[in-house]
């Protein structure tokens, strides 16, 4: 009686693998434990928090034979608040406003500069290497936030979900590179840090400018969103002129 | 706390809007994240925010990393097409990243020292 009792009716985990409260709590853990991984690496920059936190999640989903869909389904309440997130980088910005505003020259100018060279080198080095049309096309796009790059991507002849991938192993790259890059560089101003975060790692680069530094972020959201808007206008003209 | 959070969703609406009703190339919170910014310059605050709309801002953007992580960890329904061009893929985007970043912080510092920062 009493073994019986204690044993879970099988079909609970049918029940909760279904429910998004699984999901939900599992990203809430892993992201707990990358945290916890980040600090014992002293915040080192190769500990990036959202590749982490993927990473067990995987490995969870994996090991338990779940789909992407059925953790989608669940997690979405946390991605939903991406869009909110995304209007609040206004608030930082205005924060900065005086800076902003005494930088516009540099802002423009890094903007121009930043987000050529994040199209051509991506598209340079697919081709030098062989890469197939559809890889090169998607790998335009990279640096700018998802929803705008899937459908600069799929006017070019790439594949709108190969390019999301893409998209997020830039973000990645460019929150782990960003600090030792910025070091060797020798440049130690937030808000040319930022705007490097923002226009060649977007959304995931800003996540990473943030942790740094306030103006650092606020410099991030601007540069993501102007080169949101930036690319989508340039990359169709060029377009020609990198034989696509 | 509530009325910040309806107001930032508000401009995310409004934002999703007009990136619809004119087929804008921009996602609508990003053109929410500008309506917002054009609300609090034409307030007129001198930088200052309302404490609410701070806080809800401070809040939502202090753990932007955990907000990317379901969208990341569906990098796993791709790994068989990164794979098949793993090399191509790993050094097109670690390179063109890593050039991005230092071209722009490169020209952001050239031209930002060259118009100095300090007030008249």
């Amino acid at each position: 009686m009493i073994p019986t009792l204690l044993k879970p009716h099988p079909e609970v985990w049918v029940y909760l693998a279904a429910s998004p409260l699984s999901w939900l709590t599992l990203t809430l853990a892993a992201y707990l434990v990358a945290d916890r991984v980040s600090i014992a690496c002293k915040r080192h920059p190769a500990a990036n928090l959202v590749a982490l936190a993927a990473i067990f999640i995987i490995l969870a989903l994996k090991a338990s034979g779940t789909s992407y869909e059925t953790y989608f389904a669940g997690a979405q309440f946390i991605h939903f608040l991406l869009g909110p997130a995304t209007v609040a980088l206004a608030v930082p910005l205005y924060r900065n406003l005086e800076r902003v505003r005494a930088t516009a020259l540099p802002i423009a100018a890094a903007l121009g500069v930043g987000s050529l060279v994040a199209i051509v080198s991506a598209v340079a080095i697919a081709r030098l290497l062989g890469a197939p049309h559809e890889i090169v096309a998607s790998l335009a796009p990279k640096s700018v936030t998802s929803p705008i790059a899937m459908g600069l991507a799929e006017k070019l002849g790439g594949a709108p979900f190969l390019t999301a991938a893409l998209v997020i192993a830039t973000g990645v790259f460019g929150g782990v590179i960003l600090t030792p890059l910025m070091r060797a560089l020798r440049i130690t101003d937030p808000a040319a840090v930022g705007m490097a975060a923002g226009l060649a790692s977007h959304g995931i680069g800003a996540a990473r400018a943030f942790q740094i530094d306030s103006t650092a972020g606020a410099f991030a959201g601007i540069a993501m969103g102007l080169n949101g808007a930036f690319t989508s206008v340039i990359l169709p003209l060029i377009r020609p002129l990198l034989g696509m | 706390m509530i009325a910040a959070f309806a107001g930032i969703l508000a401009c995310q609406l409004a934002g999703e809007f007009v990136v619809h009703a004119f087929a804008l190339p921009l996602p609508g919170p990003v053109l929410g994240m500008f309506l917002l910014f054009a609300f609090l310059v034409l307030r007129g605050g001198g930088g200052a925010v309302p404490h609410k709309l701070g806080d809800a801002a401070d809040g939502l953007l202090g753990h932007l990393s955990l907000l990317f992580v379901p969208a990341s960890v569906g990098l796993m329904r791709y790994l068989d097409a990164l794979a098949a061009n793993a090399l191509t893929v790993i050094l097109a985007v670690a390179l063109s990243t890593a050039l991005a970043q230092a071209a722009t912080a490169l020209t952001f510092r050239l031209l930002a020292r060259s118009e100095p920062m300090s007030k008249p």
